[in-house]
């Protein structure tokens, strides 16, 4: 068998590397044992987690998400779902850190309309303001602006994470041109956050040199969520090495595959 | 005394600690955040932590999400 014959870098992400370029959520799934075993399956070492009240009167016994995704196995990535306001984000944060022991990686997102949860751009930079002063290393969910994005790699996001289509949509890599504009200007990470609806829209987003993709619905919302994730694992596999491969020119004819010559007559 | 809890008011005994109020909401020993008056209070400081009346606390912990 002949061996691939290149060498794909890691994704370095906060000058940690990491060997696969799915980063999932741990939101919508069944139960924990759902959650473990699709996250198992999609190979990611990057989780992200929301951070939420504890009820009173909890059941103590009560599985906790991070006996399912534990911290020493996985990278956790808290976010900031639900917030509207830059001042909600920062305390998220500084909730997040403190519960998870002084880890200070994020992805933060603040979001600006109910129905679409587009971003609130000017309240997303403020947030990453204050969070990189604060020595967070933020991964941020953007809108796929290229100024946006520039102004948020200036500004020391760790990583630029723009949607590709409304979370929980599924609606695939609705604009690549602008994810593309994105990637070839950034010097940090760009990662699709957002919009993938199946492995083919992963792939799309990996063959257009994304650095990563980042889904939670695409893989908890399938009806077969471990089989999905396993999916995804292969898709984002593909997608990257068909970028990395160089995919031929498109033509508007058509280009016989088999010799022209001696054909018979 | 009064304090807020979650969003919800409850009545604590003067005095009443970070750690005791943990305690008494069955959350000992788990993965959690305290936030008093928008500051972050260290797991390790609930001993110390004596709560005041008015006193509006956030108790968070990791859930699923994206």
């Amino acid at each position: 068998m002949t061996q691939m014959n290149f060498d794909d870098t890691p994704l370095v992400i906060a000058g940690k590397a990491y060997h696969s370029r799915l980063l999932v959520g741990s939101g919508k799934y069944r139960d924990l044992e759902e959650t473990r075993l699709a996250t198992e399956a999609s190979g990611a070492e990057i989780i992200t987690v929301a951070v939420r009240r504890s009820n009173i009167g909890q059941n103590p016994d009560e599985p906790n998400l991070l006996d399912a995704v534990p911290p020493n196995k996985y990278t956790i990535l808290p976010n900031t779902a639900m917030c509207y306001t830059a001042d909600d984000a920062v305390r998220t944060c500084m909730l997040a850190r403190e519960l998870l022991d002084g880890h200070d990686l994020v992805k933060l997102e603040v979001l600006g309309d109910e129905k679409t949860l587009f971003p609130d751009v000017r309240q997303t930079i403020k947030a990453a303001e204050t969070l990189v002063t604060d020595g967070f290393k933020v991964m941020v969910y953007t809108s796929d602006d290229l100024i946006i994005a520039k102004e948020l790699e200036s500004m020391g996001c760790v990583a630029v994470m723009p949607l590709a289509a409304p979370i929980g949509s599924g609606l695939g890599i609705r604009n690549p041109y602008n994810i593309q504009f994105i990637i070839d200007e950034l010097k940090v990470p760009v990662l699709v956050d957002a919009g993938v609806g199946t492995a083919s829209d992963a792939a799309i987003a990996m063959e257009l040199g994304c650095d990563g993709v980042l889904m939670n619905t695409a893989i908890a919302g399938a009806k077969n969520p471990v089989l999905m994730a396993s999916a995804m694992k292969k898709a984002i596999e593909a997608g990257r090495e068909a970028y990395l491969a160089g995919r031929m020119p498109r033509k508007r004819y058509a280009s016989a595959s088999s010799p022209l010559e001696g054909a018979i007559a | 005394m009064e304090i807020i809890v979650n969003g919800q008011s409850q009545s604590v005994p003067e005095g009443f600690t970070a750690a005791q109020l943990v305690e008494q909401m069955g959350l000992g020993g788990r993965r959690i955040a305290m936030e008093v008056n928008l500051e972050i209070v260290p797991r390790s400081t609930y001993d110390a932590h004596a709560l005041s009346s008015g006193d509006k606390i956030e108790i968070v912990h990791a859930v699923g999400g994206g």
